[in-house]
């Protein structure tokens, strides 16, 4: 499995390539330096996921961990250093399929989304960057590494949301995604400082005898690199970033807001996941109830919001939710009865980057017809783009959790395991899988039923866009309709072992029967081209629509904090103070110097008199003491 | 003759072709015949010395040399070189060959002004190679007077207020100095000045050490941009030109964070357990504080000189944890600082020469005018703010993994309060990037601006490589300091269990 480094060696030799060379070239072939870069990763990362499962599982029943590279890249003491290397096991490898298979579907599609764009060449550059820390992300084979990738995909996404770099927005956007995980990954560092110092190691798989001197401050250093996780995974209050940051191409916000980056939290928590079971169950069940409240928070303002990308970003942070609440509601139980919820997670992470990446694709199709995001200016698009319709169509199946489309079924074990935990999580998640199902539909009618502006559309025929951009969704939507079908549990499981996917008919049903209805909720409420009682709900409620429009004005109290707190209250004085009194400290001993010698300076006034004056009175002043001392 | 020689010889023969050069073309010649004789030998040196410690060399100081200067006092000329002051001296070739490029359109007086720099140069070189007490000093202050000059004439704004205060408060602090070298070799009998061996017999009485230990550190602090005594930093970096910025916050500030090390705790360790602590906290303050102070700035320069006295105050705040780890991060934060702001200052410099202007809240959309400047600034921001794969990221990473080696509460919250600056950092920087790179050019004026010439593209390609490959290969570096700072730290480690 050697080859494995190539993996990670291409494409940052892509991106060296493209940000050195790349404004040399012509689009066309900066283009093709990324695309075809990609495609052979993609097909290393294929071959290297066949030959990892076909290797003989182990004696245990599990698939061995492998770890073709490893090599010291900073010393810090005898126990500690950051290693680099290539780590597989089973969630590493998996994740190497889903980023290499949307990163490459991105990148075809981005020929035709960014066509003509200026700095298409750096666009290409950064999609390369971006996939290399990714993937240095899931197969690092220790913490620090993971922290140094983690950091490093933050700084792609920082480049790619700000790529518009003249528009004010996107240049705000960018900064605040970067600084808010940013401040997440001080939980994360301080928690890997933690976790170094007392079980002796960086690495995933520390000695028994570092468990034992560390097992108490376990805990502790899980929740602080969880903080990390959940900045960029987008939970709530962290999540503030995501929204804004769809100012960014479409294509990036498929691939990085959606289907990989923002999953790097939960795939933070999957990877730590034996030590959260065996030392910090505690804390993953506050894992479970943040991802929790994240999921009602972000569906319920999915409700309401206008832009399209924007619903579809707090669809991911909802969707996210649900990935955390069925890590967090693992136990120590013993079989598959505790260690559910982590093949549940990871097979929703599975099929939500699959079908999260097709509906960010067909926005991005949509917003290219109409050259607006807004809800408004779109309906009755299906006659225009049959293609993105049908596609988008399939996904919101997906999303909503109706068979036989993949998030059925990881949805379906999801919930299984909610319920296994407690009934009231697990009919808590129900519902907002019901939400789910009802926003997308809401947005779903918006965009291809429901009235057509038809003035605008008068000036510019909405078309369906080149086979460059329709060619991936439709990939992404094969995958969507299959992916239910594969056998996860055989790959992927909490302890290793294999394990039977079989559906629980109370909860399968349970849940067929909340998405069927929320779906028809959706089609009463929006599918024509009025909408009484939608504006008859929001008139009825004004104040609660407003809030939930402005997302129950989190960002106003982050901006106060920020601004105010910070800016106005901690910073303006610090200057303030350094400049007035530190510093005039220092100039007011410069004054007294010289104020000093001005008041000596008329003694040396070169009258001889005066200083036989002094020189007498020196000398009596003199003699006196000597007289009275003695 | 010795080869450390050759880091005064060579500056020593600079200033000579100075003097005699005609033209501005021989003054450019004779300055990057110098520089890069300069550069070649740091490289040399370095390469010297790793394959002397790969054969087996055990010795503290390699390449050593004493001639006696003036037997009464025992000063001598003796140099001597470690892992650590290898990479000064590197890093201070690399500025001064990179400056050299920065400064190459400056105007007037040019050949007086590369006079005063080559001399700066000597007494930084000097400062690095020496091992006793009194050339050190010397070269200290040779290193300091040109300063005075090189803002006073050829600076920009305040120019003689901030040369003044610049040079009166690092005088002030070579007065304390002067003092507490003198007690050293009081202390240690007056027998000899030698660094090594007054370490090696380690004989000054503990209450001697207890006066003269904060007389060294704060001598040295003043320089390594100590809170409270950092307020000559800004002002000084705004005036200066270029060249001297990146000079000064490149390496002058370095011999700070060395001379402390060097000098104060490596001689006085007793002095530093009962002083330790106090200091650990005026740093623990600086690290924060110069970061905030940074984020609400509006000239260029002066977010940058508040960044340094963040960075700085890193060093000192990493060589108080006296752990072996967290000075080995000292040492790297001052080789990555010196790179870093060196190419902060030299940008600053060319954005300055190009809009006259420094102001945030003036300049908007370069990155569109001059792209190449602009993605060297945004390369040296993400370096600050401790992007892995630049140096910024391995040095704090190695601070933070060292100072977390002490588990009482005290230390744990000073480098917890510490570790918090990372994020300030990274509103600083980024509120400047988005300000005055992004978005669209306002000013008609700005318009017609040109990208960068060759000579200012030699600066800014080197130091962006000399930035990415200490972040991307840190393990040599690493290990060559980790090596160096073991015998100092283990002097530490005697008294502080």
């Amino acid at each position: 499995m050697e080859y494995t480094i190539l993996i990670l060696l291409l494409p940052a030799l892509s991106f060296l390539l493209l940000a050195l060379a790349g404004m040399k070239m012509s689009h066309r072939v900066s283009g093709l330096i990324g695309t075809v870069v990609l495609g052979a990763v993609a097909v290393l990362s294929y071959m290297a996921a066949y030959d990892y499962f076909s290797l003989p599982r182990q004696a245990d029943g599990t698939y061995a961990t492998l770890i073709p590279w490893n090599a010291e890249w900073l010393p810090f003491s005898g126990a500690l250093h950051i290693d680099m290397g290539v780590l597989l096991d089973p969630i590493s490898v998996m994740m190497l399929v889903v980023i290499t298979t949307v990163s490459f579907m991105v990148h075809i599609y981005s020929f035709g989304y960014m066509k003509g764009e200026r700095g298409f060449q750096r666009y290409y550059a950064f999609l390369s960057l971006f996939t290399f820390s990714m993937l240095g992300l899931v197969v690092a084979t220790n913490i620090f590494q993971m922290y140094v990738f983690w950091e490093l995909v933050g700084v792609s996404s920082y480049l790619l949301i700000g790529f518009y770099y003249t528009k004010p927005e996107a240049i705000a956007a960018s900064k605040k995604a970067f600084i808010v995980t940013r401040f997440a990954d001080l939980g994360f560092l301080i928690g890997i400082l933690i976790y170094g110092f007392y079980v002796g190691t960086f690495s995933f798989t520390p000695t028994e005898t570092g468990l034992m001197q560390g097992a108490m401050m376990l805990p502790l250093a899980l929740g602080l690199m969880f903080v990390g996780g959940a900045g960029k995974s987008a939970m709530f209050p962290l999540h503030i970033w995501l929204p804004d940051a769809m100012e960014g191409p479409t294509p990036v916000s498929a691939l990085i807001h959606a289907a990989t980056m923002v999953v790097a939290g939960v795939y933070q928590v999957a990877r730590m996941f034996p030590l959260y079971i065996a030392y910090a169950p505690d804390t993953l069940h506050i894992v479970a109830y943040v991802g929790a409240f994240t999921a009602f928070y972000a569906a319920s303002v999915a409700c309401v919001q206008s832009d399209i990308k924007r619903v579809l970003a707090f669809s991911t942070i909802s969707q996210i939710g649900f990935m955390m609440v069925a890590l967090g509601v693992c136990t120590g139980a013993p079989s598959h009865e505790g260690g559910l919820g982590y093949m549940a997670s990871m097979f929703h992470l599975f099929t939500h980057a699959m079908f999260k990446a097709l509906l960010f694709l067909g926005a991005g199709c949509i917003i290219h017809a109409v050259h607006s995001n807004e809800m408004s200016t779109m309906g009755g698009l299906r006659k225009y783009m049959p293609v993105t319709h049908v596609t988008f169509l399939i996904a919101c199946l997906a999303i909503s959790g109706i068979p036989p489309f993949s998030g059925f079924f990881s949805k379906d074990e999801i919930l299984t395991a909610c319920f296994a935990f407690s009934p009231v999580m697990g009919w808590v998640m129900t519902i907002i899988a019901g939400m789910t199902a009802f926003y997308m539909f809401r947005l779903y009618y918006g965009i291809f039923w429901g009235r057509e502006n038809t003035a605008l559309h008068a000036e510019h025929v909405p078309h369906e866009s080149p086979l460059s951009m329709t060619f991936p969704l439709m990939v992404l939507a094969a995958i969507t309709c299959v992916a239910g079908f594969i056998p996860f549990g055989h790959f992927v499981t909490g302890d290793g072992l294999s394990y039977d996917i079989h559906l629980d008919a109370g909860v399968a049903t349970t849940s067929c029967v909340v998405a069927v209805v929320a779906i028809a909720l959706a089609t009463f409420m929006y599918a024509r081209s009025e909408q009484p009682v939608a504006d008859a709900l929001a008139r009825r409620f004004p104040k609660l629509h407003r809030a939930a429009y402005r997302r129950f004005y989190m960002d106003e109290a982050w901006m106060f904090v920020t601004k105010r707190v910070i800016f106005r209250c901690v910073s303006r004085p610090l200057a303030w103070f350094d400049r007035h009194v530190v510093d005039g400290f220092m100039n007011f001993l410069a004054w007294a110097t010289n104020a000093a010698g001005e008041e000596v300076q008329p003694m040396q006034s070169g009258r001889i008199q005066g200083y036989v004056m002094w020189f007498m009175a020196g000398i009596i002043v003199l003699t006196l003491m000597l007289l009275l001392c003695l | 003759m010795n080869i450390l020689s050759l880091f005064v010889l060579i500056p020593a023969l600079m200033l000579l072709g100075l003097w005699a050069a005609r033209n501005l073309n021989q003054v450019r010649g004779v300055m990057v015949a110098g520089s890069s004789a300069l550069l070649v030998l740091a490289v040399w040196l370095t390469v010297a010395y790793l394959q002397a410690r790969g054969a087996g060399e055990t010795a503290e100081m390699l390449f050593t040399a004493s001639v006696m200067w003036y037997a009464p006092l025992h000063i001598c000329y003796s140099v001597g070189v470690d892992g650590i002051s290898v990479v000064m001296l590197l890093l201070s070739a690399i500025i001064v060959f990179t400056g050299t490029f920065a400064s190459w359109k400056l105007k007037p007086l040019t050949k007086e002004y590369f006079l005063w720099f080559t001399l700066l140069s000597t007494g930084v070189f000097g400062f690095f190679i020496s091992t006793d007490l009194f050339t050190m000093f010397m070269f200290y202050e040779v290193a300091l007077i040109p300063m005075y000059l090189l803002i006073g004439v050829w600076g920009s704004g305040r120019k003689e207020y901030a040369a003044m205060k610049l040079t009166l408060m690092l005088m002030g602090g070579s007065a304390f100095l002067l003092i507490g070298i003198l007690g050293i070799y009081y202390g240690a009998g007056a027998q000899t000045m030698d660094v090594l061996e007054i370490a090696r017999m380690h004989n000054i009485p503990e209450d001697m050490q207890r006066v003269f230990f904060p007389a060294v550190f704060l001598g040295f602090g003043v320089l390594g941009a100590l809170f409270p005594f950092h307020t000559w930093s800004p002002d000084g970096h705004a005036s200066a030109p270029t060249a001297v910025s990146m000079l000064h916050a490149g390496v002058l500030m370095k011999l700070g964070g060395y001379g402390c090390f060097r000098v104060a705790m490596y001689l006085m360790p007793e002095g530093l357990a009962a002083w330790g602590d106090f200091f650990l906290v005026l740093t623990t303050i600086s690290v924060v504080y110069g970061a905030f102070s940074a984020v609400v700035q509006t000239d260029l320069k002066y977010i940058n000189a508040y960044s340094s006295v963040s960075h700085c105050g890193l060093v000192l705040f990493a060589l108080l944890m006296m752990t072996r780890t967290s000075c080995t991060g000292a040492i790297l934060q001052m080789l990555s600082h010196g790179l870093m702001t060196a190419l902060f200052f030299a940008l600053i410099g060319m954005i300055y020469g190009r809009t006259h202007t420094r102001d945030v809240r003036e300049l908007n959309g370069l990155m569109k005018i001059m792209p190449f400047l602009a993605v060297g600034y945004v390369l040296a921001g993400l370096a600050n703010l401790g992007l892995p794969g630049l140096s910024g990221f391995i040095a704090e990473m190695t601070v933070f993994v060292g100072s977390f080696e002490h588990t009482d509460v005290f230390h744990r919250t000073c480098t917890i309060i510490a570790t918090t600056s990372i994020v300030v950092t990274a509103v600083y920087i980024l509120r400047v990037v988005g300000k005055i790179l992004y978005g669209t050019c306002r000013n008609p004026e700005h318009l017609k601006l040109t990208d960068a010439t060759w000579d200012e593209r030699v600066a800014v390609i080197c130091l962006v490589a000399c930035v990415a490959g200490l972040g991307l290969a840190p393990w040599w570096v690493s290990d060559t300091i980790s090596l160096s700072v073991e015998p100092i730290v283990s002097q530490l480690c005697v008294l502080n269990p």
